[in-house]
């Protein structure tokens, strides 16, 4: 209900100021109210760090074999060891962040560019439209999500960008759903019915005067979504389905140290965290956005 | 309620003749032609009168709508095609495996309610102590990290380090329950860990709404005993959101079913669908999809249903 306070309060005199100097102060707030979500804003923001400047921040290349240092013990030149090909793992851990970012990232966009319009189409013109696309919608929810990505990365080719658009296509039905659920309640509102008496269209509507009020759900599902994009990239990685070594991928290091893990169990060991970390603080912050931005969302996602 | 469930069930061909649609397209993206897949040998070794005849026989010469539709007639009288891969029709080769998934995905199951339920439950109950954080924090821990890591690290310590257990095989609860058991703890753990942390948040959820009802108010204020107001007049209310929840995880099992059954070698769907793939065996992908698909649209159907019926306080518009 706190949003929907916030929201009424525009229209008052004096409200847009308040609200902007609520703003002003929300971040600092935020991190004293929900102290597990800003942990997993650090987190995430040492992650970013890494991925960027992952050929700064270590000497060795993420390809770079070399047969006498096979199977190493961390130390100090090799803080987390070298693998089976004697590659250094803390820089393959640092390079792995790159791919699982990206990938988590780009496949939360594609879900967003398909899944919102869908959504926004299909609660807006409601009637057959709005059956026909949920139909649609069961009909991908029905694939569970790992399977829907195999069978995608089969059919388009196993490259880094059709893994993306795979998994893209198995969250897009989360968006259409949500959006859908908040349009058809947001539709009756009288800002809306405002909008239509004085003569706005319906695209004017649909994009200029609903949408925008679904934002801060769609920030919520993509943080959620993106974890587990991560997550079932990191899946495929590890069956040797998702992205193809030599790329460095942490599902990838994973499947390789399952075959080592006699003569060296602590090659899994920074890979599994690193997957974990990446997981956890995304779900940290999504719990976190969701009580801060629509506390009305609370079961939906 | 009742138009609600003459839509329910109306939906649910709809929505299994997209799915056919969708898994036709996509099987039919796949590059390179079927023919050569199914041969297993390289294209160059064929002439081309023994191709066209095959093709012809596949019906692979029809255009697609054709061949749609023709599958979809297969697909009715419950023919999906044979294995390239197992040389046996598609459905044997299924029905072979299941048992092994349906062992390990309930047994799953069955220990995610075992563990989440009385968690969730005194998580609840004892809201704000150290044992709610403690449950907050190990269904938080669960839901992030991924099972086959989880997979990895047990058999690290039962069967690297401490010897205990078996890395591989699968024996059958009703052949042989000590030996199915050892075979078992490892998986099922792995698989039931996600589950569990599932089941124990909305437990802890579920029981907190209902905790804060009139009744259970009602019972406290004539004296019942904590206890009995927890398990015979919250619990029995608060359940019944998470039965849904179980039944909606069924993808999860499934999923979690192909990467488990890989890693401790189980002969069950998950590891024919990851053999399939490899294999390049078509007809058997596309029958575990279907098989999967089916199930979880099923289970979804089953669950709106006893839902509708069984809280009467849901209004469907």
């Amino acid at each position: 209900m706190a949003s929907e306070q916030m929201r009424t309060d525009v229209l008052e005199p004096g409200g847009a100021a308040a609200l902007r100097s609520r703003r002003r102060f929300r971040p600092l707030y935020l991190a004293r109210r929900h102290k597990l979500a800003a942990f997993a804003v650090v987190i995430l923001a040492m992650m970013i760090i890494i991925a960027i400047f992952a050929p700064v921040l270590t000497p060795h290349d993420p390809a770079e074999a070399d047969g006498r240092i096979r199977l190493e013990s961390p130390s100090l030149t090799h803080p987390f060891g070298t693998d089976g090909f004697g590659r250094d793992v803390m820089t393959r851990v640092f390079y792995g962040a790159r791919i699982s970012l990206q990938v988590g990232g780009i496949a939360v966009l594609v879900a967003v560019f398909i899944g919102v319009p869908l959504g926004l189409v299909s609660g807006y013109a409601g009637g057959f439209t709005d059956a026909f696309i949920m139909r649609l919608v069961d009909a991908v929810l029905a694939f569970p999500g790992l399977l829907l990505a195999l069978a995608l990365v089969l059919a388009l080719g196993p490259s880094i960008f059709n893994l993306m658009l795979a998994l893209g296509i198995g969250v897009a039905p989360v968006y259409a759903r949500l959006v859908r659920s908040q349009v058809l309640s947001l539709k009756e509102r009288d800002f809306v019915l405002a909008a239509r008496a004085s003569g706005a269209t319906d695209a004017r509507i649909m994009f200029g005067h609903v949408l925008p009020n679904t934002y801060s759900s769609i920030i919520v599902a993509s943080t959620l979504t993106m974890g587990v994009a991560i997550l079932t990239e990191a899946t495929l990685s590890f069956l040797g389905l998702g992205v193809r070594p030599p790329t460095p991928t942490w599902g990838g290091m994973l499947n390789e140290a399952g075959d080592l893990i006699y003569q060296s169990p602590y090659l899994m060991f920074f890979p599994g965290v690193a997957i974990f970390l990446a997981t956890l603080s995304l779900n940290l912050l999504g719990d976190g956005l969701r009580d801060a931005l629509d506390p009305n969302l609370r079961n939906r996602v | 309620m009742t138009a609600y469930l003459v839509r329910r069930f109306a939906q649910f061909p709809v929505v299994l003749l997209l799915v056919t649609l969708f898994l036709f397209v996509i099987m039919r993206a796949i590059p390179g032609d079927p023919v050569y897949a199914m041969m297993g040998e390289p294209e160059e070794s064929f002439d081309r009168e023994a191709l066209a005849a095959m093709r012809e026989d596949l019906g692979l010469d029809q255009p697609l709508p054709v061949q749609y539709v023709d599958w979809l007639a297969d697909l009715a009288r419950g023919d999906l095609g044979s294995s390239f891969l197992y040389r046996q029709p598609v459905h044997e080769q299924l029905i072979d495996r299941v048992p092994v998934t349906a062992q390990v995905g309930l047994l799953s199951v069955g220990l995610a309610v075992l563990i989440g339920i009385p968690c969730g439950t005194i998580a609840a109950v004892k809201r704000n102590s150290p044992i709610d954080m403690l449950v907050t924090v190990v269904a938080m821990f669960g839901i992030a990290v991924p099972n086959f890591w989880f997979a990895l690290l047990l058999i690290w310590v039962f069967v690297v380090w401490l010897g205990m257990l078996p890395a591989t095989g699968f024996t059958a609860v009703w052949e042989n329950p000590v030996d199915a058991f050892r075979t078992m703890a490892m998986p099922v753990t792995a698989l039931g860990l996600t589950l569990s942390a599932a089941v124990m948040r909305h437990t802890r959820s579920s029981v907190l709404d209902v905790l804060h009802q009139d009744h259970v108010r009602t019972a406290r204020a004539k004296g019942l005993p904590g206890g009995l107001v927890v398990t015979r007049h919250t619990l029995r209310n608060a359940l019944l959101p998470v039965v849904t929840i179980i039944g909606v995880q069924l993808g999860t099992v499934l999923a979690g079913s192909i990467v488990i059954e890989s890693i401790f070698a189980l002969p069950g769907l998950g590891r024919l669908t990851i053999e399939a793939i490899n294999g390049r065996d078509y007809p058997m992908v596309q029958g575990v999809v279907l098989l999967f698909t089916f199930m979880v649209l099923l289970v979804n159907l089953l669950t709106d249903l006893s839902y509708a019926i069984l809280d009467p306080r849901i209004r469907y518009g």
